[in-house]
């Protein structure tokens, strides 16, 4: 039994030390942004934030996670209250089939926390290890940094929302 | 003349000597400035081969930046002496050799002395392009002319004192640079001399491969029984080496030009770009280079047999219960490595069984460290092996907690020592790496350039 930490909520698990963090998020916790993709930590889909970093959570197993904060899409924003991230993807329609998605947010997310103004070339380079099979990558370009002037907007009108540690 | 002035005349004469033999070996004379020469005075043919050729001298692992203009140079070599910073060898005039005649850069080639007559620092490789015939001088010179000239002045060196006087380069070379061309060894076949022209000439392996003296040249007693470049461990590719299973021409030929094979895994670190450049010249250059380097290797012996075969076996029938197999280290290999190292998909599809990783058999685990964290990133346009790095969900001590059960259960060699200090200081190099490999991460050189002359 061990305690995970998931979008501020503490989560007692009981798995194998060796489960791949992606499974406890599905099957466990029922926070299915996160997809499978190829189990190989390959094709991004399966990105979450960890203590900041994004990491392929299909290659994590649990026991690396001893004390750590995990975020999810699920923790940046709700249907209702979309985090920037969320509101930038929305409104520039980067989602095609929508698989590759999530990963590519939580990337993103973790990119603009570090950097906020991101120069394309960095996106760029950030985002390489996610596969987008339709072909949307200029509009996933487009919403980084469209997500960069809305959190900056939203940061001067002191609104702290989607901040995931 | 009287005794006290005899004396006199004796110390000045030694003086002036002394000081005649001292400039004789330091100065050299500058090489005067020409036009930079019309691209069309070089024939597309002689350009052609010396891509080739500057793609077998890997020119463009020290001097192309990442991210920056291919030969502008600048890249910082750290040595045991401080940081040599590399030279911009496009054609730029005023930064650049632009006003460099053939006749300069050969000599820069062969004896280490730039276009003005100073002494260079042997970090450029010229203790092996002695060797380099006149011919293929021409050729490289001709290639490296036509290229896009970029204005990047050289950064000055961070070298203490005495080290940054260029003349006591000149004493360095007195002991260490042998001239001389290759003399071919007619015992042996034309192709084996082919290789050997390169793999001592141009291709300067053992910069990488031999260890290094004090004094930071090559140790001749002990030809390619490895060395040390940016963090990463240039394994022994002598009877030493300490790949699981033994390098044969075949195999030394497939790894060399595609940058992986089945036994052996895959080219990491500053060796990716290495088989990169290799990727794209006269299938025969490396096919010699493969084959000289087997005589290097020397043929396996049965004890070395005997262990590859037990190495096989094992990755057959891998032990029920192999050696630390409850400890945190079984569980992070298992849930982040054995999906794709022990998936039975082939190379490059799937990882390498890591019983047959050098990096695992190898005397210290820096190699398999800096895999861990950085990972492989694909190769752009080609069938390319890919990894992800662990940098950013693995602690050191959880990296340590996995190279321990590696080395235990992956290799027949006793445990690595200091393996926490090493993950420590991989860490740290890898910002450093990251921030100055010519490629992407780890990838080789531009594929999208390598068919262009």
């Amino acid at each position: 039994m061990m305690t995970l930490k998931v979008n501020g909520h503490d989560h007692q698990i009981d798995a194998p030390p060796d489960t791949p963090l992606l499974y406890v998020l599905r099957d466990e916790l029922n926070l299915n942004a996160a997809k499978y993709g190829c189990g190989l930590g390959q094709c991004g889909a399966c990105t979450v934030i960890v203590d900041g970093k994004a990491v392929f959570s299909c290659v994590t197993p649990l026991l690396l996670l001893e004390g750590k904060q995990v975020t999810t899409l699920e923790g940046l924003g709700t249907i209702d209250a979309p985090a920037p991230i969320q509101r930038a993807f929305m409104e520039e329609q980067a989602a095609q089939c929508g698989y590759c998605i999530a990963g590519m947010m939580m990337r993103a997310q973790a990119l603009l926390q570090k950097n906020p103004k991101p120069t394309d070339e960095q996106i760029r380079a950030e985002l390489e290890p996610h596969l987008c099979r339709c072909g949307t990558h200029m509009r996933i370009l487009r919403a980084v940094h469209r997500a960069s002037h809305l959190m900056d907007t939203a940061s001067s009108s002191s609104t702290t929302i989607g901040s995931a540690r | 003349m009287t005794k006290p002035n005899l004396i006199a005349g004796i110390v000045a004469g030694l003086l002036i000597g002394g000081a005649g033999a001292a400039v004789a070996l330091v100065w050299r004379p500058a090489i005067s400035p020409i036009e930079p020469p019309a691209l069309q005075s070089f024939g597309a043919e002689l350009v052609k081969r010396g891509r080739d050729l500057a793609s077998i001298g890997n020119c463009s692992d020290c001097h192309t930046l990442r991210d920056g203009k291919a030969f502008a140079g600048g890249v910082p070599v750290p040595t045991p002496f401080g940081t040599i910073y590399s030279s911009n060898i496009t054609p730029d005039p005023d930064t650049g050799i632009g006003r460099w005649s053939e006749a300069a850069f050969r000599r820069a080639m062969r004896s280490g002395v730039d276009r003005a007559g100073q002494h260079l620092y042997p970090t450029f490789p010229y203790d092996h392009f002695t060797n380099v015939t006149d011919e293929d001088d021409r050729a490289l010179y001709a290639f490296l002319m036509t290229r896009q000239p970029a204005r990047a002045a050289p950064r000055a060196n961070e070298l203490s004192f005495p080290l940054n006087q260029r003349f006591v380069v000149a004493g360095w070379k007195l002991l260490f640079l042998q001239r001389g061309t290759y003399q071919a060894d007619s015992a042996q076949s034309a192709e084996w001399n082919r290789g050997a022209y390169l793999v001592e000439g141009l291709a300067h392996c053992g910069a990488c491969h031999t260890p290094r003296n004090v004094l930071g040249a090559e140790r001749t007693s002990a030809p390619f029984s490895g060395g040390d470049v940016d963090n990463w461990q240039a394994y022994a590719i002598n009877s030493r080496s300490p790949s699981p299973v033994p390098w044969d021409t075949e195999a030394l030929f497939r790894y060399l030009r595609q940058g992986w094979h089945p036994d052996h895994g895959v080219a990491r670190g500053p060796m990716a770009e290495v088989v990169g450049n290799l990727s794209s010249v006269q299938e025969s250059d490396v096919h010699a280079i493969a084959t000289y380097m087997t005589g290097v290797f020397g043929p396996p012996t049965p004890d070395r047999l005997r262990q590859a075969s037990v190495v096989r076996e094992q990755i057959k029938s891998p032990p029920a219960q192999p050696a630390l197999a409850n400890t945190s280290g079984a569980s992070i290999y298992a849930a982040a490595c054995a999906t794709c190292h022990e998936s039975d998909r082939k190379l490059p599809y799937g990882g390498v069984n890591l019983g047959l990783s050098t990096a695992i058999s190898a005397p210290d685990p820096r190699n398999a460290t800096n895999i861990i964290l950085s990972g492989v990133r694909p190769v752009e346009g080609e069938r390319s092996p890919i990894m992800a790095g662990f940098a950013s969900s693995m602690t050191d001590e959880q990296i340590s907690a996995l190279l321990n059960y590696l080395r235990a259960r992956f290799s027949n060699q006793p445990a690595w020592s200091g393996v926490e200090k090493t993950v420590q200081d991989a860490r740290r190099m890898q910002t450093v790496f990251l921030q100055t490999s010519p490629g992407p991460h780890n990838a080789p050189a531009d594929s999208m350039q390598r068919d262009k002359p």
